[in-house]
C-alpha cells in the first residue's frame, strides 16, 4: 500500500528535476573524510562536462581539507549510485548516466582523513 | 445510592467518563467518527478501555493548579534573583535555544494532535484521556515560553522561535516528525506520540537532560521540565493502555501495532539525536553520557517494557540493535554537524575544551580518541589561526528523517551509511535501513517531504545566498549564529562576570566578523 | 531467559514533599533501589513497587490521597495499579 489513507491518495513529488530551474541535483561524498559531516548536494547543469566538476566545483567544496593538496584525480576510485564508475572528463553529466539525484562517491587510496581517522 | 454516600475511585471515574457518553439516534456512528476504520484497527468494545490513572476532571484541575503554583513561584524567584547569572556557563544557554525552537513547538503540535485524536475516537474513555492530554500540552508550551522568555532578555537566538521552527533547516526534523504523526489516523497518532515517543523515548530528554539543567544551575528549566514530565507520566500510561487495548481487541491488530512501533521508535530515535548532543556537548557540567542514558532508559527500562508486551506477540522495535551500535558515535556525529553548519543555525557551537575532551575520552573509550578527537583538534588549530572552519556546501538530507546524511554504517563508524529507493522513476535517499523501510511502506506520503536543502535550491527560501536565507529564517547574521567564541553572548557573559578586557577583545572579534 | 528484566521504576522530584514518599517506598518494598541525581530521585524495583497510603499517613501525620503523587512525580515505568489505598507499578512478566 503506497499510503494509508481514506481514499486513493496521490502525493506530488516535491523535488522533480523540473523544479530546479534547468539544473539537476547531484550528491557527492568523499569517503573517509567525515570532517565534512555529510555528503553534499549541488544543483548542476546536466550538460556540464565532468572535467568541470573536478576543476570548478569540487575544489570549492573540499579544498579546505588538509588532504586536498595531496589529492590526485588519476588515483581516485569512483562509484555512481553505488556501482563502480569511471568518469569521462570530456562528457557531460547527463551523457554518462549521472541523473537527477544521483550519488557520486570517490575515494583516493592513501587519503584517509586527518591522521587517518576518517575525519 | 444516597447523595452523600462517598463514591470510590472506580465509581467516580465511571461517573465522570462513561456517563458522559450517549448513543447517537439520528446520525450513523460511522459518520460521526469517520476515521476509526481506515487504519485497519478492529475495535469491538470501547468500554474495555481502562484509564489506569482514573483521574477525573475535578481532581485533574486541583492537581494541575497545584503544579502550576509551584512552578510559577520558582520561575518568579529565578527571575527576581537574576538566575541567568548563576548558570555554570553561557554556552549552556544554547541548549535552551534548541529546546525553545525545536521542542516547545512540538508541545503545541501535540496539543492540536490530541484534540484531533480525541474527536475521532469512538469511545468516551479515550476521548476524555485525549482531551486532558491536549490541555496538558498547551500548559507545557505556555510554561516553556514563559520560563525561557526570561533568557530572551539577556541572550541572542530566542526572538522568533515559532517562525524558525517553520523554516530553519534542522528544525524541519522535529517539525516533520510531528506532521507525519498528525497526518496519520488517530490510532497511529496515539501509538506514535503516547507510546513510542513518550513512553519509550522522551524520558531521555526530560530526566537526564533536565537533571543536567539543575546541575548547571538552571532551576527554572528543570522545574518546567519536571512539571511537564509529571503530566507525561499520565500520557505514557495512556500510551501503554492504547497499545494493550488495541492488542486485546483483535489479533488482526497485532501486526499493524508492531509496524507502528517499529516506525515510530525509529523516527523518535532519530529525533533524539539532538538530545544526545545536548547531553554530551552542551551541558558544561555533565550528569551522565548519552551512552549511559541510552543503556539505562532504553536498553534496561525499554527492555523490561518489551518483555512485558511479549505476551501480546509484540517484540522489540526493529533496528533497536542499530541504536546500540550507534550509542558511542551519535552525539559526536551530530555535534560535528552543527559545527559544520553553525553559520546557518540559531545557536552557537564550539570545540570542547581539553577537560571536556578528556571526559568524552573516558565516556567513549572505543571511539572518541580514534575518530572524533582528531577533527576537533584540527578545527581548534584552524580557529587558533583565526580561520574558524565552516562547511560551505549544503548537505545531502535523508528523505524520511530530514537529518543530513551524517550517520555511519552500523558496523563501520568510518563510512557514511547510504540507502536509496526508486519510486515512480525518482530516486530517494536515506540515512539508514530504518528510514528506508518507513519510506518504502508509504512512499506517497514521503515523496512530498519539504527538504530544506532542496527548497533553497528551488528558490523558495528567500534567495540563493546564505545572508538571504538567514534573513528568511529571521536569523541575525553575526548575532544568533556562528561560533560561541566570537559571540555577543560570550562578550556579555564575560562583562557580567567582571572580565571586561576579555569581553572587549571578544566584541572586537564580533565586529571584525 | 536467565536474567529476567522486569524492572519497574518511579522518579520523583527530590524535595521536602517527596521525602516521606521515598521513606514509605523503602519501608514497603525491600527490593527497591533508590538512586539520587541532581534534583531527582529514581527508584527501581524488580517486578513490583507500591506506595501505601497508610505508610505515608503514618509518616506525615495527616490524610494522604495517593493521587497527590502527581504533584511531585517525574516519570514511571510499569503497569499502573491505583486505588484509594495505594499507588503501584507492576510488570506482567
Amino acid at each position: 500500500m503506497p499510503v494509508t489513507a481514506m481514499y486513493d491518495y496521490q502525493g506530488q513529488p516535491k523535488d522533480v528535476q523540473a523544479n530546479f530551474h534547468g539544473n539537476q541535483l547531484v550528491y557527492f561524498g568523499w569517503d573517509k573524510h567525515l570532517m565534512f559531516c555529510a555528503p553534499v548536494c549541488l544543483p548542476l547543469p546536466p550538460d556540464m562536462p565532468f572535467g568541470a566538476v573536478l576543476t570548478e566545483v569540487l575544489p570549492g567544496v573540499y579544498g579546505s581539507h588538509p588532504d586536498w593538496a595531496r589529492l590526485d584525480w588519476e588515483q581516485a576510485e569512483w562509484s555512481l549510485d553505488q556501482q563502480p564508475f569511471t568518469p569521462d572528463p570530456q562528457q557531460s553529466l547527463e551523457a554518462q548516466g549521472i541523473h537527477h539525484k544521483s550519488l557520486l562517491r570517490f575515494r583516493v587510496p592513501g587519503l584517509d582523513g586527518i591522521a587517518g581517522s576518517a575525519s | 445510592m444516597s447523595a452523600n454516600q462517598r463514591l470510590n475511585l472506580r465509581e467516580k471515574y465511571q461517573k465522570f467518563t462513561r456517563d458522559l457518553a450517549w448513543e447517537p439516534s439520528y446520525q450513523k456512528k460511522s459518520d460521526i467518527f469517520p476515521q476509526t476504520d481506515f487504519e485497519g484497527i478492529h475495535i469491538h468494545d470501547w468500554d474495555k478501555w481502562e484509564d489506569p490513572f482514573r483521574l477525573t476532571v475535578d481532581a485533574y484541575w486541583k492537581y494541575q493548579a497545584e503544579k502550576e503554583k509551584k512552578l510559577y513561584s520558582i520561575i518568579d524567584a529565578f527571575a527576581q534573583n537574576n538566575g541567568q547569572l548563576n548558570v555554570t556557563d553561557a554556552r549552556y544557554i544554547n541548549a535552551l535555544k534548541l529546546f525553545l525552537t525545536g521542542v516547545s513547538p512540538l508541545e503545541y503540535a501535540a496539543h492540536r494532535g490530541f484534540a484531533m485524536a480525541g474527536r475521532q475516537f469512538g469511545g468516551v474513555g479515550p476521548q476524555v484521556s485525549c482531551q486532558m492530554q491536549s490541555i496538558d500540552e498547551l500548559r507545557h508550551v505556555q510554561t516553556q515560553i514563559h520560563t525561557i522568555s526570561h533568557y530572551n532578555k539577556y541572550f541572542n537566538g530566542f526572538h522568533d522561535w515559532q517562525h524558525m521552527h517553520d523554516r530553519v533547516w534542522y528544525l524541519s526534523v522535529p517539525k516533520s516528525f510531528f506532521d507525519d504523526a498528525m497526518s496519520a489516523g488517530p490510532f497511529e497518532f496515539v501509538t506514535a506520540i503516547s507510546f513510542s515517543f513518550e513512553y519509550v523515548l522522551t524520558n531521555l530528554l526530560f530526566m537526564p537532560f533536565m537533571s543536567g539543567a539543575a546541575f548547571n544551575g538552571d532551576m527554572a528549566t528543570v522545574t518546567f521540565g519536571f512539571s511537564a514530565q509529571s503530566d507525561e507520566s499520565r500520557h505514557m500510561t495512556l500510551g501503554l493502555e492504547v497499545i494493550k487495548f488495541m492488542l486485546e481487541q483483535d489479533e488482526r491488530n497485532v501486526p499493524i501495532v508492531q509496524k507502528w512501533i517499529d516506525k515510530w521508535f525509529w523516527r523518535g530515535y532519530r529525533l533524539l539525536a539532538l538530545v544526545s548532543m545536548m547531553m554530551d556537548y552542551m551541558l558544561p557540567k555533565r550528569v551522565m553520557s548519552w551512552k549511559e542514558a541510552w543503556e539505562m532508559y532504553f536498553e534496561q527500562n525499554g527492555g523490561a517494557l518489551f518483555e512485558d508486551l511479549a505476551r501480546y506477540g509484540i517484540r522489540m522495535p526493529k533496528y533497536w540493535e542499530v541504536t546500540v551500535k550507534e550509542k558511542e558515535r551519535l552525539s559526536h556525529e551530530v555535534w560535528s554537524t552543527f559545527y559544520n553548519y553553525d553559520h546557518a543555525a540559531a545557536f552557537h557551537s564550539w570545540v570542547p575544551d581539553e577537560a571536556e575532551m578528556q571526559w568524552l575520552t573516558t565516556k567513549y573509550p572505543h571511539t572518541f580518541d580514534q575518530y572524533y578527537r582528531p577533527r576537533f583538534e584540527h578545527w581548534q588549530s584552524q580557529t587558533d589561526k583565526g580561520e574558524r572552519w565552516y562547511n560551505n556546501t549544503l548537505p545531502m538530507l535523508c528523505q524520511t528523517c530530514q537529518i543530513p546524511m551524517v550517520f555511519t554504517e552500523p558496523d563501520d563508524p568510518t563510512t557514511t551509511c547510504y540507502r536509496s529507493s526508486d519510486y515512480k522513476g525518482e530516486k530517494y535517499h536515506f540515512c539508514s535501513d530504518g528510514c528506508k523501510d518507513i519510506f518504502d511502506d508509504e512512499p506517497e506520503k514521503y515523496v512530498q517531504a519539504w527538504l530544506p536543502v532542496h527548497q533553497i535550491y528551488q528558490g523558495n527560501c528567500g534567495g540563493a545566498s546564505v545572508p538571504e536565507v538567514l534573513e528568511w529564517y529571521h536569523l541575525r547574521d553575526g548575532e544568533d549564529n556562528k561560533d560561541y567564541l566570537y559571540s555577543q553572548d560570550r562578550a556579555n557573559w564575560l562583562k557580567w562576570k567582571g572580565l571586561t578586557e576579555e569581553a572587549e577583545r571578544t566584541l572586537k572579534a564580533v565586529v571584525n566578523g | 531467559m536467565v536474567n529476567k528484566n522486569n524492572n519497574v521504576y518511579i522518579a520523583l522530584q527530590n524535595n521536602e514533599e517527596s521525602r516521606p514518599l521515598i521513606e514509605a517506598i523503602e519501608h514497603d518494598n525491600s527490593d527497591a533501589r533508590v538512586e539520587f541525581y541532581p534534583a531527582m530521585v529514581k527508584i527501581d524495583a524488580p517486578g513490583r513497587l507500591v506506595i501505601r497510603r497508610e505508610t505515608v499517613e503514618d509518616l506525615i501525620g495527616r490524610d494522604w490521597d495517593p493521587q497527590e503523587i502527581h504533584i511531585n512525580l517525574i516519570s514511571l515505568s510499569g503497569n499502573v495499579i491505583e486505588d484509594e489505598d495505594q499507588f503501584g507499578l507492576e510488570r506482567a512478566n
